[in-house]
């Protein structure tokens, strides 16, 4: 008994809340709180058509290019370049401030100075991406390296350990679980980024939908655009964060 | 004499002296335990013997011979355990000996037995996280037992143990150091821990750390633990000790 209301409990509260929330904004949509604001079954319909008429899934082949692109950047330079700064005091005195100072600036006023250098195209969006999301996977990758347990490193030390061994047997799966939550946030940053380079310098993939049909106040499948690419990063970083959980439980 | 502190000192960064002129012998085959006033650099000195820690001057001699750093025939029990949280029992306690690159059915094979002498047989496969204190300093101790140093360094072995666990724990140590007959240097800050394991007692006086005295419980071993803590000699050794140490409380 207990356990099938366990899993009733696991699958219902979600459903009943998505049932809420879909309901408040029918209902909202329908009053209407304003012209600019359609209710949910609009937004549906208009989702259904962008993917009926192929415009959605191209959008999304362009989005999604730049962003797989910068995140994987951003997991090969940036966590090697958090582990060089984590182990090493030059690497770390040379570096650290930038990521800093990268970390604190706020991204969206330097993002449209990108284009001045790299134009409209690919290289420019991939660099948004990587601007927003290296910062906090290098600054993951770098404090799970400084994080380290000192009693177990002097407990290698004490087993005539070599600096090699307590590298790659202590150090480095110590920081794992914090280089990968580093990645997660990275990704989300990344969604940030694309976003906003797709708004503010080129109007292509799910930034164009977006301006676009708000500029022909087509406002249910600018909606629809909206929403989507809210339920794609929700989706993309929970299945990471499963991942994460398989992976350092 | 196995073990030889000759004058040694050592500063803090920071200007905070914890040991002045510190010599002491320890004779091989007997558990020597470092006792005093929490703060008087009791642990310092451990890590230092173990050659952690660098001294500012004089030198550790063992076996006649000068102390460069750590060494294979020191093996080193920690206060917090320091087990590797993401690695089995069996990983933990083999891992001096991974580091000495030994083959794993070898080291394993090694591992298995120590595991079964410090009574943990059937844990192999648990992680540290499912253990109690006391059964995780076994692990530790296992550990220092699988390297086959003649000394042991034990850093407050029981002090984030349960009084029941502790004691029981004190009594299985005595019996498998006896029968390895290991050299021990045993760090604590209780006087009856020290009275009940030792023979030989170093007090030390509070910071900066000097030795005050050494004292040589004549409590007869052969007895039972039980016998031992109500006999006179045990009885006459704590309130020694405590006269000499409640001066520098």
């Amino acid at each position: 008994m207990a356990r099938t209301s366990d899993a009733a409990g696991r699958l219902g509260w979600p459903l009943a809340s998505f049932v809420l929330f879909f309901g408040l904004w029918e209902l909202a949509g329908r009053w209407p709180v304003s012209a600019a604001f359609p209710p949910f079954s609009q937004t549906a319909l208009g989702l259904w058509q962008m993917l009926a008429d192929g415009s959605l899934g191209k959008a999304y082949w362009l989005t999604l290019q730049p962003l797989a692109l910068g995140i994987v950047l951003c997991g090969l330079a940036g966590i090697g370049f958090g582990i060089g700064m984590g182990l090493s005091r030059g690497i770390e005195w040379l570096s650290l401030p930038v990521f800093i100072i990268l970390q604190a600036a706020p991204m969206a006023a330097i993002i449209p100075l990108i284009t001045y250098v790299y134009g409209i195209g690919l290289t420019s969006k991939v660099l948004a991406v990587v601007m927003l999301a290296a910062p906090v996977i290098v600054m993951n990758s770098y404090k799970g390296i400084r994080n380290t347990n000192p009693s177990l490193l002097q407990m290698c030390r004490s087993f005539q350990g070599t600096r090699r061994q307590e590298v790659v047997k202590i150090v480095l799966p110590h920081a794992a679980a914090l280089i990968f939550a580093g990645l997660r946030l990275g990704l989300a940053m990344g969604f940030i980024g694309i976003v906003i380079a797709e708004l503010l310098i080129t109007p292509t993939g799910i930034g164009d939908l977006i301006t676009y049909h708000s500029s022909v106040a087509d406002y249910p499948k600018m909606f629809a655009a909206v929403a989507s690419i809210i339920a794609v990063a929700a989706l993309s970083l929970h299945a990471l964060e499963r991942l994460e959980r398989r992976l350092f439980p | 004499m196995i073990v030889e502190a000759r004058s040694i000192a050592k500063t803090y960064p920071g200007g905070v002296e914890a040991l002045r002129d510190v010599s002491i012998a320890f004779p091989e085959g007997q558990l020597s335990t470092l006792l005093g006033p929490s703060g008087c650099g009791k642990t310092t000195l451990l890590k230092i013997i173990a050659g952690l820690v660098p001294p500012d001057a004089g030198e550790v001699r063992v076996k006649g011979r000068k102390v460069q750093g750590p060494g294979p025939e020191r093996a080193f029990v920690f206060q917090d355990f320091a087990l590797l949280p993401w690695a089995s029992v069996l990983r933990n306690v083999a891992f001096g000996l991974e580091l000495r690159g030994l083959p794993r059915a070898e080291r394993e094979a090694i591992a298995r037995r120590y595991i079964a002498e410090v009574g943990l047989e059937g844990f192999e496969e648990r992680h540290p996280n499912e253990l109690s204190g006391g059964m995780k300093q076994r692990v530790g101790l296992a550990r220092a037992l699988a390297v086959d140093a003649g000394i042991i360094l034990m850093d407050e072995p029981f002090s984030s143990v349960d009084e029941q666990t502790r004691r029981k724990f004190q009594e299985d140590l005595l019996a498998l150091l006896r029968h390895h007959s290991k050299t021990v240097i045993f760090v604590t800050h209780s006087i009856e821990e020290a009275a009940y394991l030792s023979d030989q007692i170093v007090l030390l006086s509070a910071r900066p750390g000097t030795v005050s005295r050494i004292v040589r419980p004549a409590v007869d071993r052969s007895r039972s633990p039980d016998e031992i803590r109500r006999e006179r000699n045990y009885l006459d050794t704590v309130d020694d000790i405590w006269a000499t140490l409640r001066q520098y409380v």
